[in-house]
């Protein structure tokens, strides 16, 4: 640990959430349908959008109404790519020649794509025709990614409600998201990554000689554009296996610091929008400190594990000081403490290092993360949505202790949220845990790992928990082409993104339908630094309790076997 | 029964007081039959803990049977029916007392024969069983009688012993006409008789309501509950997976996993304490209304009284004594002030009103006390004349309107001076009252509607807890608002009309606030109906009295402070049992994670941080823990966490503290010496 180490995950931290602010407001404004600078070159594309389905924009849909366009749209989408994905090998833009994917691959990656999940069982360079990444991959980042940020809409909707019924209209919160957030700023952000490097092609790859002669054939893409809305839509799928780790994804420090923050920034936006929008700033600015702060001991731990000393390193008598394995030399440990941290606080998934190498107890932070639902910041929308719901939670249970019918930013909390709430919690331990406890005893599943013993077991935690939390990003080490990974991942992915999106937009139902309550010095302040820590204390406990076990077997068992191991010999 | 003095307030009906061997012995026959599965289903915590009951009774019989490490299975499954057997026992204590309640009024119920008119001219009667009355028939009530049913009276007056039902043995005047004329069915007419016309069916009287409500047998679980239990049931899916899942990640990583073990840690963390003793706070809400002399009508209303916001009081007699008092006497220019005093007593010594009375009480504590001279003649108080006094000895006294007055003593206006006075005391909210001696003004005496002491603080108690307080009077509103800034209320309607109060609770409620009121007039019936929490008087009107959802059997308007309180405690208690149960999670994962694992993974000891003494005994202490925590805490259920009127984040930082931190902490030091314990006894 040093101080440079420190300075630079606070400031990649601090950047992401100092920018996602003005980009909040920004997205609010999208949303709230109010006038915004790009409306001169917009609003006739977006008007044209509406023309062409036959919406009415201004049309407040009831959450049942918006919930059934969400599906039906995340649907078509999947039918869409999982079709392309199959027949890629007969469709043109296919400068490598690669085949169609077979079904279960092509399950999977449709819905790792439509869940914003961005799982890969495959490896980009090798698989991905041009045509898919860009035709397919690439839509399915971008409106994938507004799909999570309408749900925060109609909630935030939902909230300044009184006694009404609509949460807004689906189509025109996903054109907008789509047309003046991330189109524009993915544009902006692609440009900036050329310049600075990044490459930009439809060539398919060059052939370089090497200088034993060999000839070798170097995979290239428009990564730039892809790279923009890979973390701006924090979906993390990456065209190379090797993701933000790979020089043509992520070259320099300063791509490295630019791209980080861009996981989270519009995480973030999404938080300040619904606080915008909802009424409710001085709330979600409590929201948005315990997230942060979840994060910013999340990168920390990560860092503290690092560069403590590795028994293993220390008993061969080496460089102890920081623990390098399955990082960039060129990136060094405090950067990918961070990038870890803010990959999977967020559901993004890009990495530029390895989690299966994270010292045991880093590789848990991670998992941990995960697990918590992913709320800090999360994906766009989803994230805030479901840290609404776990801040429901805690008001429930806590703010019974100040004598009133709980209520959250003036709706009170009754059965059915309290029902909803639970069915959006409850739907990832099921998946997490139970089908790694299946995977844990089935044959078929244990091919694909690598480790046995502790280690072997977070990779299979680590998969599910990866694919439930719609995050992406691999422990590395697991094979998971095969049927039964690419199926029950697959699954996982869709039932950890539908079920919680569902269970939010019928909470957003039932918020709306009720009363707009005025607070009263009775009422339980929910922007306040108790607060901050009632809802920190409430995440940390639920999540643990719900995965302590889990994480004792893999990770926890194995940091204390490293230590014994050591001073055992 | 015992009976009480009128002056001895909230004795609770007399039989809600503390618990009896009794009741407990009654309680803990109930905790057995309440083993029933069927009567579990409702409470999904202790069915899961019920079937895992089971099953490991099957495994401790398979052990005992096979001989391997019998003891251990034994008392992990007895445990577990304890567990099951305290949670039962809860509940069964809280119900325990409204039964009680309930055999006392059941013997009020009337068995004797009630005298229906048949022929309103002759007025025939015939003798007929009470619960052949319909709705709509006319009985004869006659001193000694008992009220065959609930009704109206329609002709007549009597006084009545309502002590069934209050518990209150100072007999009340009913009468036909008016705000007066209800009677409830169990009551004793003591003296005249009465006409009744009959309101209630038989099986839904006010007297059946009141037992069904304290036995619980209509007890439905209220939204909060409800809430509440879905939150639990949630958690014991979620820890169901948690352990599940253990069977196949443990398998993988080595580890044999005993089933029993399993169920025992699964049973440690679901939140068997809040589940145990959820519907004992809920009764034990009831109960405490009652215990002041409340009866709500569901459990409903109690909870939404926690969530009022706006506190409607009727001026008088909540927060004024009702009656105008005299405060002072000012002297006329010229006058000396006893003589001023005297002649303002004297004026009065034939005025029957309060008002008179509060003249003659004020100048006994100035030290003046004139007896009725002989042969005064008693000048009454009309309407034309609007004044009242005393003749006696050819000479005159005289108090009324100050306008009436100086007509009297042929003056135009008061001197200056007094004119000031009576400026003064009508700004104020007072009244002036004139006084004249022998046709000469001498003085004016200040009539003031008297705020009752404690009034303000109990009011600022209320601001603090969130509630706006709003005064209802029909005085103007110059006198209104000189009592409410005296009385520190937060608002106050004036001059108001039963639809004034209608409007204003409709206004409320559409900025989304609960509004309780309290009522007894047969026209505050539509304002109390729309009141969310709606305390009728039980001396009110019928039409209140079903329009409220609470009866106050004291007919204290005050009493709706309290009730905000019961409602409020009730919420803290919920709240503080859930936060304890789930913080008690910790503690347990600590006791039982490292005792499942280090068979296989012996480097997970490290995680044994209170050292326990043994797998075994870490795990039996964990239970056993887990089932004395439910007894140790019903006192708590049934009293109510203590709800202070500090403002919610003082309160909540306060309850985090003691519920949260402390359910963080409590339970390792438990476990500990639960293990200490056991190890020293040798049972693992």
């Amino acid at each position: 640990m040093n101080f440079q180490g420190w300075a630079e995950i606070a400031l990649t931290l601090g950047l992401a959430i100092a920018l996602g602010w003005p980009a909040g407001v920004y997205m609010s404004r999208v949303w709230n349908g109010e006038r915004t600078w790009l409306d001169p070159i917009l609003r006739p594309v977006e008007k044209l959008f509406y023309a062409g389905c036959g919406v009415d924009p201004n049309k407040s849909q009831n959450w049942l109404g918006y919930a059934g366009a969400l599906l039906a749209f995340n649907f078509i989408g999947f039918v869409f790519v999982f079709a392309v994905l199959r027949l890629q090998g007969v469709l043109p833009l296919n400068p490598q020649g690669f085949d169609g994917l077979s079904p279960h691959l092509a399950f999977n990656t449709a819905v790792s794509f439509v869940t914003n999940t961005n799982w890969q069982s495959y490896g980009g360079e090798t698989t991905m025709s041009t045509l898919s990444q860009m035709l397919v991959l690439t839509v399915q980042n971008f409106v994938s990614a507004a799909t999570g940020a309408t749900i925060a809409a109609a909630l935030a909707r939902a909230f300044t409600a009184n006694r009404g019924e609509g949460v807004g209209n689906f189509w025109a919160d996903l054109v907008r998201t789509t047309l003046y957030v991330l189109l524009p700023m993915s544009l902006i952000l692609a440009i900036v990554l050329v310049a600075l490097g990044l490459p930009q092609t439809l060539s398919g790859g060059a052939v370089a000689t090497t200088l034993e002669g060999a000839e070798q054939k170097i995979a290239l893409f428009p990564v730039a554009s892809q790279e923009a809305i890979k973390q701006l839509g924090i979906n993390g799928g990456g065209i190379f296996n090797a993701n933000s780790a790979h020089p043509f994804e992520n070259p320099s420090p300063l791509t490295n610091l630019i791209t980080a923050v861009s996981i989270n920034m519009l995480g973030w936006a999404a938080f300040f929008a619904f606080g915008r929008t909802a009424m409710a700033r001085k709330d979600v600015r409590a929201l948005c400190a315990a997230a942060f702060i979840l994060l910013f001991a999340g990168a920390a731990a990560i860092y503290w594990t690092e560069t403590q000393a590795a028994p293993a390193l220390v008993a061969a008598g080496v460089d102890a000081s920081v623990n390098m394995e399955g990082k960039e030399l060129r990136l060094g440990g405090a950067s990918t403490a961070a990038w870890a941290a803010m990959t999977t606080g967020a559901s993004n998934g890009s990495v530029n290092g390895m989690h299966s190498s994270l010292m045991p107890l880093g590789g848990a932070v991670t998992l941990f993360l995960m697990q918590l639902g992913e709320i800090s910041p999360g994906g766009i929308g989803s994230g805030v949505a479901i840290m609404v719901v776990m801040a429901m939670l805690s008001v429930f249970v806590a703010g019974l202790m100040v004598g009133r019918t709980p209520e959250y930013l003036g709706k009170k909390i009754e059965g059915r949220e309290i029902t909803l709430a639970m069915l959006a919690v409850l739907v990832i331990p099921l998946c997490i845990l139970g089908f790694s406890a299946i995977a844990a005893v089935l044959p078929e599943a244990l091919k694909g790992l690598m480790h046995e013993g502790p280690h072997g077991l977070s990779e299979i935690l680590y998969a599910y928990t990866s694919a439930t939390a719609n995050n992406g990003s691999a422990f590395a080490g697991l094979t998971a082409n095969s049927p039964w990974w690419n199926t029950t991942l697959g699954v996982s992915m869709l039932i950890g993104r539908f079920g919680p999106v569902v269970a939010v937009l019928a909470i957003a139902g039932a918020v709306a339908a009720k009363p707009k309550l005025a607070p009263t010095t009775g009422t339980l302040p929910t922007h306040s630094s108790q607060f901050v820590g009632l809802l920190i204390g409430v995440i940390i406990i639920l999540g643990g309790l719900q995965f302590f076990p889990a994480l004792a077997l893999g990770p926890i068992v194995e940091h204390f076997q490293a230590l014994a191991a050591v001073s055992g010999s | 029964m015992t009976m009480t003095t009128p002056d001895t307030a909230h004795k609770g009906l007399g039989f809600a007081s503390s618990l009896t061997p009794n009741m407990m012995g009654r309680a803990l026959r109930d905790a057995f039959v309440k083993l029933d599965p069927r009567a579990l289903t409702g409470n999904p915590v202790i069915f899961a803990t019920w079937v895992v009951a089971v099953l490991s009774t099957a495994s401790a019989v398979a052990a005992t049977a096979t001989g391997t490490a019998a003891g251990f299975a034994v008392q992990i499954a007895l445990w577990l029916w304890a567990t099951v057997l305290f949670a039962n026992f809860a509940e069964s204590i809280a119900e325990g007392r409204g039964k009680a309640a309930a055999d006392s009024l059941r013997a009020a119920r009337v068995t004797t024969k009630a005298k229906l008119i048949i022929d309103p001219k002759t007025g025939t009667v015939i003798p007929t069983p009470a619960h052949k009355l319909n709705v709509g028939e006319i009985v004869l009530v006659e001193a000694g009688d008992v009220v065959p049913a609930d009704g109206e009276i329609v002709e007549g007056v009597a006084s009545v012993n309502e002590a069934a039902i209050t518990g209150e043995s100072a007999p009340v005047i009913r009468e036909s006409g008016g705000d007066r004329s209800a009677v409830t069915g169990g009551t004793t007419v003591v003296s005249d008789w009465i006409k009744v016309r009959v309101t209630s069916q038989p099986g839904s009287s006010f007297l059946d309501r009141m037992i069904a409500m304290v036995e619980g047998a209509d007890r439905r679980k209220t939204p909060n509950e409800i809430a509440l239990a879905v939150l639990l049931a949630g958690l014991t899916l979620i820890f169901l997976i948690a352990v599940v899942s253990l069977l196949g990640l443990g398998k993988f990583s080595g580890v044999e996993l005993d089933p029993l073990v399993l169920g025992a840690l699964f049973v440690c963390l679901i939140p068997t304490t809040i589940g145990g003793l959820l519907s004992a706070v809920g009764i034990a809400g009831m109960d405490r209304l009652l215990k002041v002399n409340v009866l709500a009508t569901s459990g409903r209303a109690v909870e939404a009284a926690g969530d009022v916001d706006t506190l409607l009081l009727d001026k008088t007699g909540t927060i004024t004594f009702g009656n105008r008092m005299a405060t002072e006497v000012i002297p006329a220019p010229g006058v000396r002030p006893e003589v001023a005093l005297r002649a303002a007593i004297i004026a009065s010594l034939a005025d029957e009103t309060p008002e008179g009375r509060s003249i003659i009480e004020f100048g006994r504590n100035q030290g003046v006390a004139i007896e009725m001279p002989d042969g005064a003649t008693a000048i009454a108080f009309s309407a034309v004349t609007r004044q009242s006094g005393l003749d006696a000895d050819g000479r005159s006294w005289r108090k009324g309107a100050v306008d009436a007055v100086l007509r009297e003593c042929k003056l135009a206006a008061p001197p200056s001076a007094l004119e000031t006075a009576i400026d003064r005391i009508a700004r104020s909210g007072g009244t002036p009252l004139a006084v004249s001696q022998d046709g000469a003004l001498v003085g004016v005496i200040h009539l003031k509607d008297v705020v009752k002491p404690g009034v303000k603080a109990r009011f600022a108690d209320l601001r603090r807890m969130g509630l706006r307080t709003v005064m209802i009077t029909g005085d103007n509103p110059v006198t209104a608002a000189a009592i409410a800034s005296e009385a520190g209320v937060d608002d106050f309607l004036a001059e108001a009309t039963p639809e004034d109060k209608l409007r204003l609770i409709r206004a409320e409620q559409g900025k989304g606030r609960l509004v309780a009121m309290c009522g007894d007039g047969a026209n505050d019936a539509p304002a109390l109906a729309q009141a969310d929490v709606g305390v009728a008087m039980q001396t009110g009107a019928q039409a209140a009295r079903e329009a409220g959802n609470m009866v106050d059997l004291d007919s204290d308007p005050t009493k709706v402070i309290e009730i905000v309180e019961v409602g409020k405690q009730m919420l803290i208690t919920r709240g503080a049992l859930t936060t304890f149960s789930i913080a008690n999670d910790v503690a347990k994962y600590f006791a039982i994670i490292p005792a499942l694992f280090t068979a296989a993974l012996p480097q997970l000891g490290a995680m044994n941080i209170m050292g326990l003494a043994s797998p075994q005994s870490a795990i039996l202490s964990a239970v056993i823990f887990n089932a004395l925590v439910i007894v140790v805490l019903i006192p708590l259920a049934l009293k109510g966490v203590k709800y202070r009127a500090v403002g919610a984040a003082n309160l909540l930082s306060r309850n985090l503290l003691i519920y949260g931190l402390g359910g963080l902490v409590a339970p390792f030091a438990g476990i500990k010496i639960i293990d200490l314990v056991i190890s020293a006894l040798g049972l693992a």
